[in-house]
């Protein structure tokens, strides 16, 4: 099989097309959870540290995701851990759960299960009462099952 | 499941400053919004949309979920317990439904 | 040409499975919440084609494992709750429960569920837990038999069989006409069927401990069902996952409870002689 010029140009054209439209989506997809991470924390950068996101590096099946979250703090009506939030970039939608602490949780420590739509990373971040906030992401592999799944 | 049913576990007894760990769990389909039914309609979001937990009427945890959270939704979270008391728990669901339970603790 | 796509379908399928990394099941020991001991590894029956029978729990990931070591986090469990009640509520025109003649649950069907399938006389095949119920409704109750997979036949049966939790598995293919039903049943689990043209055995026997694309396959034994399936997020039938199974293979789907299915719930259950009942079992 061999294409003319025009038929080579229409699939070049197309492929392009493709791959600006793919990028667009995996923008889009970034753009939210940038929004979503930045209405969080209220515009403040996230620092590294303190925070420990802890899940599967494969998950055995996306509907169902063990998730858990800490954070060092002394938990003191002072200083302590006002909230965590968990965000996966390559859901329909970024949000998954906010949890908010109080001096009374004694540990900022918190675990659920989530669903993920494929592989991709989490992002866990917390805020603290004094304003400063940490992140940490992780990656989940979700892999497709061969029976019914 | 027809009826939602929520679920708690924790210790019934504890040493003043102590911190605890909560377990719930609750019956729900956490409908996300995003499936469809056999015809192609998409089968409107029904979630339990968030959860508090207090002790003594004071603010222990709370949390706000999204559709992402799987169904049957479960939480672990801690807690400092000082005094002997009750937790309160409840869980709110978008169609207006509060379903609630409580678990009693002896600080010694 | 269908001949080509159905060969080839099949050839994808092999090389998929020969390809795929190895991997054992776990050696890892299941004892809920630290007190209920789980045989997860038996001594297969005389005539089974392995040395060891083992539980489809090894060969799940650390996380799955891990819900069902727990009786709270384990999911499944809500629904035993709900089979509770269920035991407990009067339904039919004869207004009885299920406690009204079989009282408490835990003493009256310990150990029960281990020993399903099993032979009825009176209806002259094997019965297993899901028939014995409607059965019992119908006579006794007055009540309307369960439909196929309605949610309260799950949790009743979940109920039911998690009061046999850690009990092993054996079915007695000494009465009536057991041993019929399993020789049909052993004759459909190496049938070869659908476009993919595979059988229990290819996946099951053949090929457990490799990977199906993500799905680490394992012996494919019934001591968990029914099962809480993280892929469903709900409980999962026997009968609903031998049908899936066959959905699969891409063959005509048998109807739940027909003949041939329960001849193949007689003699699977008998490959899984010896380990605990599991129920519910957390799976992917």
């Amino acid at each position: 099989m061999t294409f003319n010029r025009r038929e080579a140009l229409a699939v070049a054209a197309g492929a392009l097309a493709f791959a600006v439209t793919g990028a667009r989506i995996a923008w889009a997809a970034a753009e939210d959870t940038k929004k979503a991470l930045m209405d969080f924390t209220g515009g403040a950068e996230p620092q590294t540290g303190r925070i420990t996101l802890d899940a599967p590096e494969i998950a055995e099946n996306g509907n169902t995701v063990p998730v858990s979250v800490s954070v060092e703090s002394p938990m003191t009506a002072e200083d302590y851990v006002e909230s965590v939030t968990i965000l996966a970039e390559g859901n329909p939608s970024p949000a998954v759960a906010t949890f908010h602490f109080t001096a009374m949780s004694g540990e900022a420590a918190a675990s659920t299960r989530m669903r993920l739509a494929k592989t991709q990373n989490v992002i866990a971040v917390a805020k603290m009462s004094d304003g400063s906030v940490f992140m940490d992401t992780k990656e989940v592999k979700v892999t497709i099952g061969g029976c019914g799944g | 499941m027809a009826k939602v049913k929520p679920r708690v576990k924790l210790q019934k007894k504890a040493d003043k400053g102590e911190v605890i760990t909560i377990k719930t769990l609750i019956s729900h389909p956490m409908e996300s919004g995003q499936r469809k039914d056999k015809s192609g309609n998409v089968i409107p979001r029904k979630i339990i949309n968030s959860f508090k937990c207090e002790f003594n009427g004071k603010p222990v945890f709370s949390c706000d979920m999204d559709p992402a959270i799987s169904a049957n939704p479960y939480l672990e979270f801690m807690a400092k317990v000082e005094e002997s008391g009750t937790f309160a728990f409840t869980w709110v669901d978008d169609d207006g439904s509060v379903y609630t339970t409580e678990e009693k603790i002896t600080v010694e | 040409m269908r001949k080509a796509i159905v060969f080839g379908a099949a050839a994808l399928a092999i090389v998929g499975a020969g390809a795929a990394s190895f991997a054992e099941p776990v050696n890892d020991e299941l004892v809920i919440d630290g007190e209920t001991k789980i045989i997860t590894r038996a001594k297969a029956p005389e005539g089974s084609p392995f040395e060891e029978v083992t539980s489809g729990w090894l060969y799940r990931t650390k996380e799955t494992r891990a819900l069902e070591a727990d009786s709270f986090e384990n999911p499944g469990m809500l629904y035993v709750e709900r089979g509770e009640e269920i035991w407990n509520m009067a339904a039919g025109a004869a207004g009885k429960s299920c406690a009204e003649c079989h009282g408490d649950a835990s003493e009256s069907m310990k150990g029960v569920g281990a020993h399903y399938p099993k032979w009825n006389a009176e209806a002259g095949k094997p019965f297993n837990l899901e028939l014995q119920i409607n059965a019992c409704r119908e006579a006794n109750m007055k009540a309307e038999p369960y439909k196929f997979d309605a949610p309260d036949q799950k949790a009743l049966v979940t109920y039911i069989k998690n009061q046999s939790l850690g009990t092993p598995v054996a079915i007695d293919l000494d009465a009536g006409e057991m041993r019929a039903w399993w020789e049909k049943g052993k004759e459909a689990y190496y049938t070869r069927m659908g476009q993919l043209n595979l059988s229990c055995a290819s996946c099951h026997e053949q090929n457990n401990g490799k990977y199906i694309r993500a799905d680490h396959l394992s012996q494919g034994n019934t001591n968990g069902f029914p099962t809480y399936r993280l892929k469903q997020a709900n409980m999962v039938s026997l009968h609903n996952r031998f049908r899936g199974c066959i959905r699969d293979t891409r063959a005509a789907q048998p109807k739940a409870f027909s003949d041939v299915l329960m001849a193949l719930e007689v003699y699977v259950a008998w490959r899984g002689t010896g380990l605990s009942v599991e129920t519910p079992a957390v799976r992917q």
